[in-house]
């Protein structure tokens, strides 16, 4: 076991990944030298070369369509949007191209690629880089969508999305990369995408979270259990899309009461999926009201302090989210 | 080291240059940037001291493309400007207390603490606020100028953006459509040498200045560290466009001193650039030439100081935002108008100047 911060776990995913296969190739803004804005990719280019570590113009547009040809040609791309609020020049080409390739060639051609995009608000960075956009990429079909909250799980599911026959989203929610370290176990460790994980287990009601919001919900357990003695069951979905509705709905069956977090707007958010397949498909075991807590419905996460509190979901207002529903 | 100026096409018409410049105007000039660089030091060290939040961007050594051209512009002509261009909101009128707490995110600051750092904008005085996509507040000049077209008004959009902006796909559809339809736009391309780490080799292979021609219009490079060279390449297209002449592309040439923000070490630039480009400090090229025709350069520059100290007093007793207030302004319960802006220029101010 080593022990690594998840800025570490991506790291030593795409280096181990571009060690073991030479198809593997990384490309973005300021990746290079620079080792990318966070550090994510920091001594790729000294240990891999130019040819293999791409620093590109600021072109997200070319990023992902230059990524889908590569990927076509047989390489193995990790594409780096610098933050995900700088994806939109790319949607075209991950909408129109990248999403829809295996079914419009009627399978036969693949795109295995991974787009990598820092998520996320907390870090002052306000509405250009702060913006936790999934649920676009979680409604396009043809998109697997990963969200990892540990240091073991971005590790593993990066290189699971890297060696994936299909296009990976995988967003890193950027105020986790350096929030806590945690073992990673040692060798070829691969998570697989589509599993969730019960992160806490508890028998009075199911938090469903991904990301920063796993280390927030597990938190809220704590109190809940401390305070309330209300035990809270904590499942980190880990991968958005597929959708591990087993996991889901075995928690539900568990628990009777679902509570799903996450930091997105709530209108048309990914929680609304998750709500919907529990109310639809976890009904007859359900002890109370499907609940969502989102982010609020404004525009981006605003800039200052007391603003961006406002905003942020965190370990207190999902207690009082979770005591509400436990009264129920 | 200097930058060679250049046209293309290089057989184009001339425009009766230099436009005039009285000694009031030169205080002026030199005011401007000393009033961006005084900010952006106090702003830095606020930053320090742990009153702004997230990081700090800044234009340090790119005074000279951010006052010249906003100097150029009339009270009605509008402006998109860039974060490394702080110099141009002051010229149109913007105070440096409000920019001091909008960088602080206060409720005195212009967006009273919703957007970060330089993404400000004052409606009131025909500027437009940048996101941090670029170019695409290239395509934002351009619908404006569209809109003067249409209204037969002889204004100007003036917009800037940087050299990394240039490769992205929105920058030529900007370029494509002024070219088309003529458009009143003045585009400044502040080629600071950097995108964040990636250099200009990796950004194009022809100087961008050279692609004007092939969209149909002027493309001119100047000294971006000289603040006359770049206002008199923007007076004249300025002017070019108010006559129905067509867009001007102006490469100024120019040097990113700090980092892309101030959490950025640089460790990607070479050590002997820096050298070189302080020697060619616009503000201190500017001190000595009007030191050399008899300015008081030193009270210019204390009067300046003074007003930056009043203005950091003044935002540092804003209040903090109201989190109650964090959802208004979503959707529209005011109807609000580009206001013209100031444009101290004599020009405009005397007419027989």
């Amino acid at each position: 076991m080593a022990e690594m911060n998840i800025l570490e776990a991506i790291r030593s995913a795409m280096d181990e990944e571009m060690e073991r296969d030479d198809r593997v190739m990384v490309l973005g803004e300021d990746v290079g030298k620079k080792g990318g804005v966070f550090g994510a990719t920091d001594g790729l280019f000294a240990k891999y070369g130019e040819k293999r570590v791409l620093d590109t113009p600021l072109t997200e547009g070319m990023i992902a369509g230059a990524a889908a040809g590569a990927a076509i040609y047989g390489l193995r791309p990790i594409a780096e949007m610098q933050f995900a609020d700088f994806v939109y020049p790319a949607f075209n080409q991950i909408v129109s191209e990248i999403s829809r390739m295996r079914y419009r060639s009627n399978g036969t051609f693949g795109l295995p690629m991974v787009i990598r995009m820092p998520y996320g608000g907390g870090v002052h960075g306000a509405l250009y880089h702060s913006q936790s956009n999934e649920a676009y990429f979680t409604s396009t079909v043809g998109l697997k969508v990963v969200a990892p909250g540990t240091p073991a799980d971005a590790k593993g599911l990066l290189k699971a999305s890297v060696r994936d026959p299909d296009p990976v989203m995988f967003f890193e929610h950027k105020k986790t990369y350096r929030l806590f370290k945690a073992d990673v176990p040692d060798g070829d460790h691969l998570v697989p995408i589509g599993s969730a994980e019960v992160a806490r287990p508890g028998k009075d009601l199911s938090i469903f979270c991904y990301g920063y919001m796993r280390t927030c919900a597990l938190e809220a357990a704590e109190t809940l259990a401390r305070e309330d003695g209300v035990e809270a069951e904590v499942v980190d979905l880990r991968t958005l899309r597929p959708l591990d509705r087993a996991t889901v709905l075995g928690s539900v069956e568990r628990t009777g009461k679902a509570l799903v977090v996450h930091e997105a707007n709530r209108f048309g958010g990914f929680g609304a999926e998750v709500a919907a397949t529990i109310a639809q498909d976890g009904f007859e075991h359900l002890d109370g009201p499907v609940t969502r807590l989102a982010g609020p419905e404004v525009p981006g996460v605003p800039y200052h302090h007391d603003l961006e509190e406002w905003f942020m979901i965190g370990p207190a207002k999902i207690v009082d989210a979770a005591r509400a529903l436990a009264a129920y | 080291m200097t930058t060679e100026a250049r046209r293309f096409p290089a057989e184009h018409e001339e425009d009766g240059r230099p436009a005039a410049l009285t000694a009031a105007d030169r205080r002026a000039l030199l005011r401007f940037m000393l009033m961006m660089r005084t900010t952006e030091e106090r702003a830095l060290a606020l930053y320090q001291q742990g009153k702004v939040p997230g990081s700090f961007y800044d234009g340090r050594g790119q005074e000279a493309t951010a006052v010249g051209p906003a100097f150029a512009l009339g009270p009605r002509d509008r402006a998109c400007i860039l974060h490394r261009d702080l110099g141009a909101h002051f010229v149109r009128g913007v105070k440096p207390g409000p920019v001091l707490a909008q960088m602080m995110g206060r409720a005195g600051g212009v967006t009273e603490g919703k957007d970060a750092n330089m993404h400000f904008a004052d409606r009131r005085v025909g500027c437009v606020q940048m996101v941090s996509m670029l170019p695409d507040m290239a395509l934002v000049a351009c619908g404006l100028a569209i809109a003067f077209q249409m209204r037969r008004e002889p204004r100007v959009a003036l917009t800037w953006f940087g050299d990394g902006a240039t490769a992205n796909g929105q920058w030529h559809e900007a370029m494509n459509i002024a070219g088309i339809r003529k458009l009143p736009v003045v585009l400044i391309l502040e080629n600071n040498q950097w995108a964040y780490s990636t250099p200009n080799e990796l950004e194009f292979a022809v100087d961008p200045v050279e692609r004007a021609a092939g969209y149909g219009f002027l493309g001119e490079k100047v000294d971006g560290n000289d603040v006359e060279a770049v206002f008199q390449a923007a007076a004249a297209a300025c002017e070019r466009a108010r006559q129905g002449r067509g867009p001007t592309l102006i490469e100024a040439e120019t040097m990113r001193m700090h980092g892309h923000g101030a959490h950025d070490d640089m460790r990607y630039v070479p050590k002997e650039m820096f050298a070189e480009w302080e020697a060619r400090d616009p503000i201190r090229l500017y001190e000595q030439r009007l030191a050399a025709d008899g300015v008081d350069v030193e009270s210019v520059s204390q009067s300046v100081e003074k007003e930056v100290d009043e203005a950091t007093e003044w935002a540092l007793g804003q209040p903090m935002p109201e989190p109650g207030r964090a959802t208004a302004g979503v959707f529209a319960d005011t109807d609000p108008e580009l206001g013209d802006g100031e444009a101290p220029w004599s020009r405009w101010t005397d007419e027989h100047a």
